[in-house]
């Protein structure tokens, strides 16, 4: 398999086929609103397949950067077309891979200009698929762009509530996060004077400690905000209660994943002293983000505020795992950027789908839906277990492996986060508790169980969250094989 | 050998299997479900039985198999059997009340909408019981543990639509959680150090003597926090009575033989590593012996017949921690295997009463015996018996308790478990004689349980009479020889013990026949002699108020707190940002007012600033410009 996807550029063609979709939907008369959706499923099921394909083909064992496509660009100042993927990046691009065809399948329903939805949000995968493969920095931040800005409309134009608040906030937010994340890219081309952006040529120079020591923060800090790190994290919650389903899958899902594999592969990849000495500091930062987040979700009343501090407070264990430095706990990290990715995408999904049916989606206002729906109350428990880490699930191999290697750098710190697990379980419990158990209301009678269409959505999200948590051997091989030069980059002096 | 293996790993995977079958294909099919689910544990109990016959062979021996699960660098995680005399008589214990509480069940969830989940559920929850038997690390040890607790918390609150089974199914995850937390951590320190999750070799590794008594004490602590929350000890004992919400099958087989016995087990399995820091051996040791008195005073007063058998299962549990931690391994082992079948039995027979009355209080019962002997008979039967009466079960399990305490040397803790003994045997048959002796309360139609019922109940009885011969001394198959561990001292029958006992035993239920059965003395005397007392003892000493308490006033608050400061001071900050931002802007336009002077006055104001600023920093200039 892997002769035949090396003959063709997979990667390009993985990220253009949302583009290709964007300009095809062009052509469509925006009334005929099931062209515009089928159209938009098969290519983004392209894209879907090829990840798929392009994960299990990836050479663990040889590691590092494969299937690599690298053409000069502007060469005068630097700037190539350079296109590779790792470990890392085949497990980020198949889980957006996942997020974008459950994405789309959970926007069924959209019937206000449809085209124009589907448009941005296939731009927005685009943007997304392509940070998870640039490797010349410059092209990684226009990727990164791409996949920041649609977000803006799509939560002003097809959202709820307070929408526009929420979308300006998020979106002046996150670009104040791209303000740094600029600075520090051209920190890194200027201090260099190699006059290149590529990551390769900058990962193997020698910056002085006193550049990394100030430039990481900067970098850090702008992937951070992406990330949801405390306290740059109030974007979120609002974020996502405003945001249409498939947006807030999207954004939970595989947004909030690009601040953390910025943080790690190209902020603590390019400038380990740096990170060797502030990372301690950010340590204690996410001790809060998973406390408090998890004790921030008990008090809310809104489901989608529940999930989002839920999200803020797992974010928590992918930084904590950063934080760690050592080889288990990046892996951890990593892998729990993948399952809160496809876990979240199942919240917000199911969450849609409670919404659509009752109308509201605050938790007293539902009781007993369980006798009513119990395909989705089975997988709203599911998913519910999952965020709790229990076994046999994902989420607990990642939060495990996180807390193993942690443990080895902050004993205490990981003791206090290890405190998260109860708060979780009492949250999500309880929240379950109210939806689904309880008494029945009568006013409930008309509500209908997952259709076909929505049980595929959330079989797709299930399946990988259920494989990679009875059997993670082999995804945890590929991720490790991209976080040991990471690990032995953070332990030399 | 590989067949042993084979079949140790068949029998855990079977009910597993059945658990994705009828989730998958059968639930509409409401039989067939429950005969995949019992042709499953039936083949696991053969099997069971052949691994036992092959280890009886020679009990010291044992087999071990590892398949990789995860390995990340030097961290390996496996996923593992381990066959050995312990690995067998759990096996046993396990797959014999599930096979019998299962046939129960098919009469006893006759009707019940959700028939087929439940014995998809209760093959889901044998699955992880069998797994957490058959580890051998404690990685996997603790991804079983989370199993099994997720199986409880699906079947408390199986009924979910009544709001007092949701609440009790969240209670019990959330508070096991707690114990969890800590033998999560036990677990993450002891691997940290040793630098593996194997049991066999971290025994090893502590037996080498390269940890500090301080560090021992505090992993061996944290690890007995995760079977404080499993087993029910105090503290954490707070869930296990609201589980009784759950359907009467589930509470005998899991919250009373098997699940809740998972926290000794575990205490047995680690043996080796918790009898190496004698400090944390008495911490236990007490804590069985509070537990068990704790308990049993508060099952003195309860009116849910349910609920009085889950205080007796509290207590039972505190006797084996007691044991174990009295460094008696055989007597806390044995007598989980005994209490297994005792109390799956007296579960069993209060669902047939149940079933047949409609309610779980007490005091709406009465006179049964007549209209329900077989039940009546087969209760009787494990009532004696956990009363620790010569010749059942219980007595010799009991007895190897005493022993080993004694033997230990520590008289408070034999004082206390003789007085538990009296108590036991009086609460027993408090609920023996209100339920079943004297007149029937209401001309309800009343009668006995079916045969598929009944037949399990008889056959528990049986158990509860023989299985406890295998406690004898010196015999060919005891269980002494068979859970042989090195180093481990050995207590010897005590005529006296055994007869001291017998007659507290026997004095308790004597008292409860004078009080309940010829109602000599009156009981709402008593009740209001002891006043204060009764009443602490009726509100389980307050402790579920108190938690309520700490629960809604901390935690809470907190949260309530975290939400308002991130809403007002994080989110303000936020706010405040951007206000300063359109303030400044908003300011700063005034200036723009389209009128030529007002620019052209600015730029004059600019220049001589500009100028004033040379002149003060740099006055040379100014020399320069002049000349």
């Amino acid at each position: 398999m892997a002769e035949i996807l090396s003959k063709f550029p997979v990667l390009t063609v993985i990220y253009m086929m949302p583009l290709l979709a964007v300009i095809t939907l062009l052509f469509i008369p925006d009334k005929n609103h099931k062209a515009i959706k089928i159209t938009s499923l098969s290519f983004s099921s392209v894209s879907f397949l090829l990840s798929i394909i392009l994960f299990l083909s990836y050479d663990f064992q040889k590691g590092g950067l494969q299937f690599v496509e690298r053409y000069r660009w502007v060469p005068s100042i630097g700037i190539n077309y350079f296109m590779g993927v790792n470990g890392i990046n085949v497990t980020l691009v198949l889980l957006t891979g996942i997020i974008i065809v459950a994405g789309v399948l959970a926007s069924w329903g959209v019937d206000y200009r449809p085209k124009e939805f589907f448009m941005l949000l296939l731009t927005l995968v685009t943007g997304v698929f392509g940070v998870f493969m640039a490797y010349n920095l410059f092209l990684f931040f226009l990727f990164y762009e791409i996949a920041v800005l649609p977000m803006y409309l799509l939560i002003g134009i097809w959202g709820t509530g307070n929408k526009e608040y929420s979308a300006m906030k998020l979106t002046l937010y996150l670009l104040v996060g791209s303000a740094f994340i600029l600075a520090g890219i051209l920190g890194l081309y200027f201090a260099t004077g190699l006059n290149t952006f590529d990551f390769d040529v900058l990962e193997k120079f020698e910056y002085s400690k006193q550049f990394q020591i100030i430039f990481f923060p900067i970098l850090f800090l702008g992937f951070g905000v992406l990330a949801a790190l405390w306290p740059f994290h109030t974007w979120s919650p609002d974020g996502h209660a405003s945001a249409p389903t498939a947006v807030s899958m999207l954004h939970a899902g595989v947004l909030m994943k690009l601040g953390a594999y910025g943080c790690l592969n190209i902020a603590v990849y390019l400038l380990p002293g740096g990170a060797k000495f502030w990372l301690p500091f950010v340590a204690l930062l996410t001790v809060v983000n998973i406390v408090y987040g998890s004790l921030g979700a008990f008090a809310q009343k809104d489901l989608k505020y529940i999930v989002a501090y839920s999200s803020v407070s797992h974010m928590g264990i992918v930084l904590l795992g950063i934080t760690a430095q050592n080889s288990t706990a990046l892996s951890g990290s990593v892998f729990q950027m993948f399952s809160h990715g496809v876990m979240t995408g199942l919240f917000f999904g199911l969450v849609g789908m409670v919404y659509g049916r009752t109308h509201t989606r605050m938790i007293n206002e539902m009781s007993g839906l369980a006798k009513k729906m119990p395909a989705l109350a089975a997988f709203f428990i599911m998913t519910g277990l999952c965020s709790l880490g229990l076994p046999g699930l994902s989420g607990f191999v990642a939060e495990i492996l996180t807390f193993i290697g942690s443990f080895k750098t902050f004993p205490v710190i990981t003791i206090i986060c290890v405190t998260g697990i109860v708060f979780t379980a009492y949250y999500v419990l309880r929240a379950l508790q109210i939806i689904f158990y309880g008494k029945y209301d009568e006013k409930f009678d008309h509500l209908t169980d997952a259709n076909k269409i929505e049980f595929i959505t959330l079989f797709i999200l299930m399946f990988f969250i259920v494989i990679f948590g009875m059997y993670p051997f082999y995804i945890m091989k590929v991720i490790n094989s991209a976080v040991l030069p990471i690990a032995q980059k953070l332990l030399m002096p | 050998m590989e067949k042993i293996l084979l079949s140790g790993f068949l029998l855990v995977v079977l009910p597993f299997l059945a658990f994705l079958i009828i989730v998958t294909f059968t639930k509409r099919f409401k039989m067939l479900s429950a005969l995949i689910s019992i042709t499953a544990i039936f083949i696991s109990f053969i099997l069971s039985i052949i691994i036992l016959v092959w280890q009886l062979k020679d009990p010291s021996s044992f087999l071990k198999y590892d398949i990789p699960w995860l390995y990340i660098g030097n961290l390996k995680m496996n996923i593992g059997i381990i066959i050995n005399s312990l690995t067998a008589i759990m096996l046993l214990v396990v797959t014999t009340v599930s096979l019998l509480v299962q046939i129960y069940s098919i009469s006893y969830m006759k009707g019940d909408e959700g028939f087929s989940k439940f014995f998809g559920f209760i093959s889901l929850f044998s699955f992880s019981m069998l797994g957490i038997v058959i580890s051998n690390n404690l990685l996997q040890l603790y991804i079983f543990w989370e199993l099994v607790g997720l199986c409880s918390y699906l079947l408390i609150g199986f009924w979910y639509f009544k709001p007092e089974a949701a609440d009790a199914g969240k209670k019990a995850f959330v508070v096991t959680r707690f114990g969890d937390f800590g033998f999560l951590i036990g677990i993450l320190i002891i691997s940290y150090l040793s630098g593996t999750f194997d049991i066999l070799e971290i025994e090893n590794f502590v037996k080498n003597g390269t940890l500090s008594d301080k560090m021992l004490l505090i992993v061996v602590i944290l690890l007995f926090c995760g079977a404080i929350g499993k087993s029910g000890q105090f503290p954490l004992h707070v869930w296990l009575p609201d589980a009784m919400e759950g359907p009467t099958p589930v509470s005998a087989l899991i919250h009373a033989a098997t699940m809740v016995a998972a926290g000794v087990f575990m205490v047995a399995r680690l043996f080796p590593i918790f009898s190496a820091s004698p400090d944390a051996m008495l911490f236990i040791a007490y804590l069985g012996a509070f537990t068990a008195l704790f308990s049993a005073t508060i099952a003195l007063t309860q009116d849910d017949i349910k609920r009085v058998l889950a205080y007796s299962t509290l207590s039972q549990l505190g006797y084996m921690m007691l044991a174990l931690g009295s460094g008696g391994y055989v007597a806390g082992m044995f007598h989980l295997y005994t209490h297994a079948f005792f109390k799956a039995l007296l579960f069993l027979c209060a669902g047939s009463v149940i079933h047949a009355i409609h309610s779980n209080n007490i005091w709406q019962m009465g006179g049964l015996h007549k209209k329900m002997p077989v039940t009546s008979i087969t209760f009787f039967i494990a009532a004696l018996a956990i009363s620790g009466i010569y010749p059942l079960s219980g007595f010799f399990s009991k007895d190897e308790i005493f022993l080993s305490i004694l033997y230990s040397g520590n008289k408070l803790l034999y004082y206390s478990a003789m007085f538990t003994a009296f108590l036991t045997a009086f609460y027993m048959f408090r609920l023996y004689f209100v339920t079943f002796s004297g007149k029937p309360k209401e001309e309800k139609n009343v009668h006995e349980s079916p045969l598929v019922m009944t037949v399990p109940l008889i056959i528990l009885a049986l158990l509860s009479i023989f299985s406890g011969f295998i406690g004898i001394p010196d015999i060919k198959f005891s269980i002494h020889k068979f859970l042989f561990i090195e180093h481990l001292k050995e207590a010897h029958f005590d005529f006296k013990v055994a007869l001291t006992s017998n007659i507290i035993a026997l004095s308790g239920i004597l008292l409860a026949y004078l009080i309940y059965g010829l109602k000599i003395i009156n009981a709402d005397n008593l009740k209001q002699k002891s006043g204060i007392i009764y009443n602490i003892l009726k509100n389980k000493y307050y402790i579920d108020e108190f938690y309520m308490f700490l629960i809604k006033n901390i935690y809470y608050t907190s949260t309530e707190a975290i939400k308002w400061f991130d809403r007002h001071i994080v989110d303000g900050a936020v706010n405040l940002v951007a206000f300063l931002c359109r303030w400044t802007g908003g300011k700063l336009k005034l200036t723009i007012t389209g009128r030529v002077q007002n620019y052209a006055m600015y730029i004059v104001l600019g220049v001589i600033l500009i100028i004033l600023a040379i002149y003060v920093y740099q006055p040379d200039v100014m020399n320069i410009v002049r000349r």
